[in-house]
């Protein structure tokens, strides 16, 4: 049974715990096991950008050709290029669901701020989109010919770079929700502002590959990781009050 | 009361938010502007066209550096000017700022589009190739990019309004890319040189060399002021266009008689 919102899955019972809560970091509990029940539910949701990742991947061999030692010069860049791809396919429909049928509005007029159920979300987007990614990067990086000290750089790195993109991807995500037809949009607006997370991402992997040391670039992903969960969400709190008045 | 409370009151900051004010009190000086902008570009010009030594290694090709350079700072600053008034739209709910801010979006992405296009061809001749994917151009082509975002993203909306603010948002994320630009070429060493302007030492560059493009640099500046002002004072009449005053001064007397 699909279900779209807070509404619709946990009805008015989800609804009065969260508005009766207490004065403490309230609902983030509650709101974090809704929304991930609901997204283990959409199974396309998962499965999609996961399919699309994989798919396009093995389309690249056929179009550049299968030389093991070009594939393996590319494998980090073309890796990281999907995911981010297949995590900005999944950012459009992070609040679309919640915006239609009004309950965005309903956490937007909660005493709460808003930066908790944001976080929530992104951080449950982040489990169900990018760590599953991560976790799939070394099989293909295998399938790429990638040489072997990258695999666990490769993975980490996608680990912790495709949650600083859900975070960031967030802000285009709830800047666009009120857009009756946004189109490209979304991806025109974030593609500029995750050129850094993908540039040390890449640049982590190939340093292990050239042998050097990756301990910075991994710090540097870190670091933007801690500022985005810092700031983000409060960007995206505002774009949501802005897009609801619209 | 009165003058001590009037001079301490925010009244002349309240006033500046008032597009018939601003649009009033900019055309006595406008064609000063604008005048003195065109006579600064045109002695740099001469100057730094004609009239400079040629350079040791590089010749008479190094002469772009005379718009090269300008355009490439007012980009920057442009994109500053933009996210400043979007952040005084946002905090104080002035409707003129915004109308800065989407005055200076596509004055900034020109500026970027001009340096990186001046850039390409400066590159031919001295580096042998027209584009190479280094810091310091990867991150003004990224700011292209925002500057393209932030153009796409005001016009989306049907409510002008709300356009305003999720475009001043945006404009502010995008503001962690600017000291990035900036200080690129000192973080990595890349192929593009690494600053010879500074502030507090003295330049690199020969002085026959930096008094022209110090002339070009203040006449771009000018010129940007210039055009940023045109630009405003075009957007206040087509926003404000059912206003009396407007009507008033495109000719139009009665309510009957619009567009």
């Amino acid at each position: 049974m699909r279900a779209d919102s807070l509404e619709q899955a946990g009805g008015a019972a989800v609804a009065a715990r969260v508005n009766s809560a207490p004065a403490r970091v309230p609902g983030f509990y509650t709101l974090f096991r809704t929304e991930f029940i609901l997204a283990v539910r959409r199974r396309s949701d998962i499965a999609n950008p996961l399919l699309f990742f994989v798919t396009v991947l093995a389309m690249m061999p056929l179009g550049i050709g299968p030389e093991p030692e070009m594939l393996a010069r590319m494998a980090a860049g073309l890796i990281w290029v999907m995911a981010l791809l297949a995590t900005l396919l999944s950012q459009e429909s992070l609040f679309r669901g919640d915006y239609e049928d009004g309950s965005l509005e309903q956490l937007a007029l909660q005493p709460q701020p808003l930066y908790f159920p944001v976080l929530a979300k992104v951080v449950v987007h982040w489990l169900v989109t990018g760590l599953p990614l991560a976790l799939l990067s070394p099989l293909l990086g295998m399938m790429l010919n990638l040489g072997a000290a990258g695999y666990w750089p490769l993975f980490a790195s996608l680990a912790l770079g495709t949650a600083s993109l859900s975070l960031i991807g967030a802000v285009g995500a709830a800047l666009t929700v009120a857009l009756r037809r946004p189109g490209l949009l979304l991806a025109l607006i974030i593609m500029p502002l995750y050129v850094p997370v993908l540039i040390f991402g890449t640049g982590a992997v190939q340093a292990a590959l050239d042998g050097y040391d990756y301990g910075p670039q991994m710090a540097i992903l870190g670091a933007i990781l801690a500022a985005a969960a810092a700031l983000a969400p409060l960007a995206v709190a505002g774009a949501i009050r802005i897009s609801l008045e619209n | 009361m009165g003058i001590g409370v009037r001079i301490l009151s925010w009244q002349w900051f309240h006033r500046l938010g008032s597009p018939r004010w601003f649009y009033q009190k900019t055309s006595a000086w406008l064609p000063w502007l604008g005048a003195s902008s065109l006579l600064l570009l045109a002695v740099g010009i001469v100057w730094g066209l004609g009239f400079a030594p040629e350079d040791f290694k590089q010749g008479n090709s190094y002469r772009i550096i005379y718009i090269h350079v300008p355009a490439a700072f007012l980009a920057l600053a442009g994109y500053y000017i933009m996210a400043i008034c979007g952040a005084i739209g946002l905090i104080w709910k002035m409707k003129l700022s915004f109308v800065v801010m989407r005055a200076a979006a596509p004055i900034g992405a020109a500026l970027t589009f001009i340096s990186l296009f001046t850039g390409a061809v400066w590159g031919k001749p001295t580096w042998g190739t027209y584009w190479v994917w280094d810091a310091r151009i990867t991150s003004m082509l990224i700011l292209f990019l925002l500057y393209l975002g932030v153009m796409a993203l005001s016009g989306a909306f049907s409510r002008e309004q709300s356009g305003d603010k999720a475009s001043a948002l945006l404009a502010l994320v995008g503001t962690v890319n600017i000291p990035i630009i900036y200080k690129s070429v000192d973080w990595w060493f890349t192929l593009h040189q690494p600053a010879t302007l500074k502030l507090t030492e003295a330049s690199t560059i020969d002085p026959s060399m930096f008094y022209p493009l110090i002339t070009m640099i203040a006449g771009f500046y000018l010129f940007y002021a210039w055009v940023l002002t045109l630009h405003t004072r075009s957007l206040i009449l087509q926003r404000e266009w059912r206003t009396q005053w407007v009507r008033e001064l495109l000719g139009q007397s009665s309510p009957a008689a619009k567009i």
